[in-house]
C-alpha cells in the first residue's frame, strides 16, 4: 500500500496536536488520538500530498544523522503502513 | 486514546450542552427525568469550561445532548474550542440542522460531525426517532462531505434493526462514511425500561458481528467500522468509560461534572457543580468522581481478578441499576455472582411482546 512512490497526504479528520501536559505530539481524530514520537510527528507533517515516500526518508535522514537510514526508512514505511489502515493519510498519486 | 500512564487524566471532555431533543428515542441514555433539568449552563460558562478541561489534558471534545444544535449560541462553542486546539466533534441528530448553519460551523472550526441514523428505511428510522426524520438525516450527511468535513454515522443497534447491519453499512458507504459506529444498546435510562423489547438474540448478534468484522475487514483505510458488542452478551464487561474518573470528563447540562453521563443516577454521591468550583479542583477532590477510582472500592471477584486493570470492575452505573449497589461486580461479568439477573433478561427477552415502546418524554 505504501511505497517509495506514494504521496501521502493527512485525511481531513486527522489532526496534528502538541500535548503540552505531556510535551509531545498527539494525532487526533474522531474519538481516538495516537501518541507520536518525533520522528512520527516530523512525517506526519510531511504528509501534504507533495512529498514521495523516497523524499520523506530522504529530508528526515539529514535531521537524523545518527539513525541508519534503512532503519529510517523501515520505521517511516511502516508508521505510514499503519496510518493509511486506519485511513489517516492516502496517497495523493502522482 | 492511547496511553500508559496510569494517573487520571481527562483526554476527552463530553459537553452535554441540554438535553432537549426533538428525537424520542426509547433507547436514549439521557435521565428519564431529564424534562425536570435545565440548561443551567451560559456561553460564558462553557467557554471556562473548555478552557479549564484543555488546561487538564483534554484534546478531544465532544458536544452533545440532547441536540446541541438547539443551544443558539453553539457557533461561540466552537470558536472557543478551536481557540483551544481542541478536536471538536458535533453529535446531533442532524435535525435542526441547514446547510448555512453546517458552513458556519465548519468555517469555525468544527473538526468531525456525527449524525445518529436509527435505521435503514425511512418508515423504521421514524419509528424508532418518534419524529419523520430519516431523509433530512441523509440530507445532513451529503451537506457533511460536500463541505469537507469527515462524517460520522451512528446507529444504536437493537432487536428490530440487528438483522438489517449489512444495509446500515451499505447506507454508510454510499455516504461515504469516515466512520461507522454500529454500536448495540447500552440498558441503561430508557433503553432499561425498553429492555425486553430491545435486547436481541445471541443468533442475531453473532450474525451481525461477522458482517461487521468482513466490512471491516473490506473497508480498511476508506471507513471506519466499529462493532459495540452488547455486553449483555459478552463473558467481560466494558471497559466504562475507560475507567471512572480515569480520561472522561462529562458536564452535564445542569452543570454537574460526572464521570459518565448518566452517574448522578446513582444514590449516595454526591457531584460538584462546574457553575461553582473550577474543573481542575473538581477533577482532582471531588468525593463522587473518587469514589471508584483505583482498585480499594473493588470487591471480590474483581479484587484479585487479572482483568481489574483492562475493565476496572464493568460500569457502575448498570451495576446498580440491576443489583441495587453501585460497588458491585457488574453482573454482565461471567464471574459475577449476580450474572444471573443477565441470563434471566436474556432468556426472557426474545418472547417479549408486546413490542410497544415506551418514548422518551418530549
Amino acid at each position: 500500500m505504501i511505497s517509495a512512490g506514494t504521496r501521502p497526504r493527512l485525511a481531513a479528520k486527522a489532526r496534528l496536536r502538541w500535548d503540552r501536559k505531556a510535551e509531545r505530539w498527539m494525532l487526533l481524530y474522531p474519538e481516538r488520538g495516537l501518541v507520536l514520537n518525533p520522528t512520527a510527528a516530523d512525517v506526519v507533517q510531511l504528509c501534504t500530498g507533495e512529498h514521495t515516500v523516497d523524499t520523506i526518508v530522504e529530508k528526515l535522514a539529514e535531521k537524523y544523522t545518527t539513525q541508519p537510514r534503512e532503519a529510517l526508512e523501515q520505521e517511516i514505511v511502516t508508521f505510514l503502513g499503519r496510518l493509511a489502515e486506519r485511513g489517516l493519510v492516502s496517497d495523493h498519486g502522482e | 486514546m492511547s496511553e500508559d500512564t496510569a494517573a487520571p487524566r481527562p483526554y476527552t471532555l463530553v459537553a452535554e450542552l441540554t438535553y432537549r431533543c426533538p428525537l424520542r428515542c426509547p433507547y436514549c441514555s439521557n435521565p428519564t427525568d431529564w424534562a425536570r433539568r435545565d440548561d443551567a449552563l451560559a456561553t460564558e460558562d462553557w467557554l471556562r469550561i473548555f478552557r479549564e478541561a484543555e488546561d487538564l489534558g483534554v484534546v478531544q471534545l465532544n458536544l452533545t445532548g440532547g441536540e446541541p444544535l438547539v443551544r443558539d449560541d453553539l457557533e461561540q462553542l466552537v470558536e472557543g474550542a478551536r481557540a483551544l486546539d481542541l478536536y471538536t466533534n458535533l453529535i446531533t441528530s442532524a435535525i435542526p440542522l441547514t446547510r448555512t448553519r453546517l458552513a458556519g460551523l465548519a468555517a469555525r472550526g468544527l473538526n468531525n460531525v456525527q449524525i445518529s441514523i436509527q435505521d435503514v428505511s425511512a418508515a423504521a428510522s421514524d419509528r424508532i426517532a418518534g419524529l419523520v426524520s430519516f431523509e433530512r438525516k441523509l440530507e445532513a450527511a451529503r451537506w457533511v462531505k460536500e463541505l469537507g468535513l469527515p462524517l460520522t454515522v451512528n446507529t444504536v443497534l437493537h432487536r428490530d434493526n440487528l438483522d438489517r447491519v449489512a444495509e446500515v453499512i451499505t447506507l454508510a458507504e454510499s455516504l461515504s462514511a469516515d466512520r461507522l459506529e454500529l454500536a448495540n444498546t447500552q440498558y441503561l435510562g430508557w433503553a432499561l425500561r425498553n429492555r425486553a423489547q430491545l435486547l436481541p438474540t445471541r443468533e442475531q448478534l453473532d450474525r451481525a458481528r461477522d458482517i461487521a468484522r468482513a466490512a471491516r475487514k473490506r473497508l480498511q483505510g476508506r471507513m471506519e467500522v466499529l462493532f459495540v458488542t452488547p455486553d449483555y452478551y459478552a463473558e467481560f464487561p466494558k471497559s466504562c468509560m475507560d475507567g471512572w474518573g480515569r480520561r472522561f470528563l462529562v458536564v452535564s447540562p445542569d452543570g454537574l461534572v460526572l464521570p459518565c453521563h448518566v452517574a448522578h443516577t446513582l444514590p449516595g454521591l454526591t457531584f460538584d457543580s462546574a457553575k461553582t468550583a473550577s474543573l481542575g479542583d473538581i477533577w482532582r477532590g471531588s468525593s463522587a468522581l473518587n469514589a471508584f477510582r483505583g482498585e480499594a472500592w473493588m470487591p471480590e471477584p474483581c479484587r484479585s481478578c487479572d482483568r481489574r486493570t483492562i475493565d476496572f470492575g464493568g460500569c457502575r452505573c448498570q451495576a446498580f441499576h440491576l443489583t441495587g449497589d453501585a460497588a458491585a461486580t457488574d453482573p454482565v461479568c461471567s464471574l459475577s455472582p449476580q450474572h444471573g439477573l443477565i441470563d434471566a433478561a436474556v432468556a426472557a427477552a426474545p418472547g417479549a411482546t408486546p413490542r410497544t415502546f415506551e418514548y422518551r418524554a418530549r
